[in-house]
């Protein structure tokens, strides 16, 4: 085998341009996916981190129907506290869930004194929600976050709401909200937080503590509408849903249904199917990869046996076996794979340090200035070089077959 | 027992519509370390007889023989094998790989074939350029010798792996007349040296002079056979 590696590696280097033009030529492709792998990744993760960590949480637990009528954001489907005792010690028992936040979700009306407005708003215990969302903090464009997220009697307002009501920190407002029996009850709060908007479901919601929304919506027992949950390890996010399923799908409504529904960011957020989208594309440039591959080795093999059919009547005449002779071409094709895949993982990787090293802004929706730092999973690079170097052998096969099929006589006559 | 035997051997081509016939009915017998050539014009056979000796072709009728192996029931790969054990090659163009220098052409037909090991092939090569005479060019490759001196090559690797019969087709026809000479005298002193059986074609009748046995043939058949050492027609 180092016999046919040397003389496939010298017949190569015998059409120097040739090798070097077609090397390249799978180089930039190998540079291109790569490249497109890693920074639409890093987008997608900065996504998806952002999205999960900064509001929805890796998986979000509801009572049935919840979820189809969120719009509303009904209060007649919380969760009472037996609901969220069995929840809690569910979740407590899986080693996957770093937190849990329960939330009252329900929607007001904010007033400065001279101006009133429509505000989504979430109730949480800041301590337990800033586990499981720990991005909230970086989204305060002013406030401080160090003596916890807010007290009782503060308000996180939406960077939105507070620029149109020209809302400054440290200002009163007053929060009216009608309860589940249609009475409407009022409370003054101070705004401690403003808060940078975000793409996806609630990322322009306001934040208040846990009690003062029970006490505006005159809710005296222990309730929650959602609980954001947040997960060790993201990609466990299949098997932790269903092993929560299993836990809880014993408990059933008076219809006989499962009481709770559980449902991951991916069925949340409409950034999964952009997320969706990025995957399709990474294939579809993963296809014109393989079709610059295939048809640049072919090309050149193709050549490569017609320029070579004397010699390659002379080595059958000198007894290399057919299968010897296929092998030759099949290295060649293969040696071109290798070399262009390895060139170009290696200035993938020297192009990603550079882009770390003076990281990519750029803006999503009216997120300004995000910095894109891009990374490249090992297995990635194995993956496409592996597919570069196995489309490169089987473009070789066709001319290696016709090359190891050739009569002696006849290819000898060939000027 | 006969190296080369023939018996009623023939091959026609098919050339277009046309059925061409090549060979046409040959019997004659080669024996071990022997010396001989085909002489005659062109199309008169000579290449596609040693074809057919060298297991490069097939015969369409007939029984050759050839070490005794029936050659016409040869496979690819059986026949490549067979070839590379028991036939050398020098062709007219010489055919050395222009990618590998001189000691890597006549170590590939090793190197194709199992059973050598490094330090065997070693010997086999140095003791081969030597008798041929090319020890100081052994890092050079074809572009960069004579004629001449690729077919001093041609003939150290038609030899190389020890065969029983090397066949040369026309191996003068692209030199001058010393060096045709010289390669002539070079396969002689092999023949004499290694006891292998050499089977050249040639229609240039000062190398005929040389061969100790000379079959004539015309349009396809074999019209005299002479013995020089003996004399017998």
């Amino acid at each position: 085998m180092n016999n046919i590696l040397k003389i496939a590696l010298r017949n190569l280097l015998r059409y120097k341009r040739r090798t070097l033009l077609t090397s390249a030529l799978i180089t930039i492709g190998v540079m291109a996916v790569l490249l497109f792998v890693s920074i639409s990744g890093a987008f997608k993760s900065m996504m998806i981190g952002q999205i999960t960590d900064s509001m929805l949480g890796h998986l979000q637990i509801h009572k049935r129907g919840y979820v189809a009528s969120i719009d509303n954001l009904p209060l007649h489907l919380n969760l009472g506290g037996a609901d969220m005792q069995k929840l809690e010690t569910a979740l407590d028992a899986l080693d996957d869930v770093e937190a849990y936040s329960p939330r009252i979700k329900f929607g007001g009306m904010l007033s400065n004194f001279e101006e009133t407005t429509n505000i989504r708003l979430n109730g949480v215990d800041p301590v337990r929600e800033i586990l499981a969302s720990p991005l909230l903090s970086k989204r305060f464009l002013q406030g401080e976050t160090s003596d916890g997220l807010l007290k009782p009697g503060e308000i996180l307002m939406p960077e939105l709401l507070a620029l149109g009501m020209n809302v400054k920190l440290g200002a009163t407002v007053v929060v009216v909200a009608t309860n589940q029996d249609g009475s409407v009850n009022a409370k003054t709060f101070i705004v401690s937080g403003i808060l940078e908007g975000i793409s996806g479901p609630g990322g322009r919601d306001g934040y208040i503590h846990l009690d003062d929304a029970r006490e505006i919506l005159r809710i005296t027992e222990n309730e929650a509408n959602e609980y954001a949950i947040r997960l060790k390890n993201p990609d466990a996010l299949e098997s932790v849903g269903k092993q929560l399923a299993a836990g809880l799908g014993g408990e059933l409504n008076k219809q006989g249904k499962p009481k709770y529904e559980i449902h991951t960011w991916e069925k949340l957020s409409p950034f999964y199917n952009i997320a969706r989208m990025i995957d399709m594309m990474t294939l579809f440039i993963k296809l014109m990869l393989i079709s610059i591959v295939l048809v640049s080795v072919m090309n050149v093999m193709i050549m490569a046996v017609f320029e070579r059919i004397r010699e390659i009547g002379t080595i059958a005449a000198v007894g290399t076996s057919p299968g010897k002779i296929l092998s030759l071409f099949l290295v060649e094709g293969l040696s071109l794979g290798i070399l262009g895949s390895v060139v170009g993982a290696a200035l993938s990787l020297a192009a990603i340090a550079v882009l770390q090293a003076s990281p990519l802004t750029f803006d999503f929706g009216r997120q300004k200035g995000l910095l894109l730092s891009p990374t490249l999973d090992p297995m990635e690079i194995v993956v496409v070089s592996l597919l570069v170097v196995i489309v490169s052998t089987l473009a070789s096969l066709q001319p290696a077959y016709k090359a190891s099929r050739m009569e002696p006589v006849t290819a000898m006559r060939q000027v | 027992m006969s190296l080369v035997y023939a018996k009623d051997i023939a091959k026609t081509y098919q050339a277009g519509e046309v059925q061409v016939r090549a060979i046409k009915g040959l019997s004659f017998e080669i024996e071990p370390a022997s010396f001989v050539s085909f002489v005659g014009p062109s199309g008169s056979g000579k290449t596609t007889l040693l074809n057919l000796i060298g297991c490069l072709d097939r015969p369409t009728s007939g029984h050759l023989t050839v070490a005794g192996t029936e050659v016409a029931s040869l496979g690819r790969s059986d026949g490549a094998r067979f070839r590379g054990k028991n036939i050398g090659f020098v062709f007219q163009d010489f055919n050395l790989i222009p990618v590998l220098t001189v000691y890597e052409n006549v170590e590939y037909p090793l190197l194709m074939t199992a059973g050598y090991n490094a330090r065997e092939r070693r010997e086999r090569i140095e003791t081969l350029l030597e008798a041929v005479g090319m020890t100081d060019q052994l890092k050079k490759y074809p572009g960069q010798i004579s004629g001449g001196q690729k077919q001093r090559v041609a003939v150290a690797r038609a030899l190389v792996g020890s065969p029983k019969v090397v066949l040369a087709d026309e191996p003068t026809a692209n030199l001058d007349h010393d060096t045709a000479f010289m390669v002539i005298n070079l396969m002689k002193s092999m023949k004499a040296e290694r006891e292998t059986a050499f089977i050249f074609s040639t229609h240039d009748p000062k190398i005929v002079g040389e061969a100790e046995i000379v079959y004539t043939l015309e349009d396809g058949l074999l019209v005299s056979r002479e013995d020089r050492r003996t004399g017998d027609e």
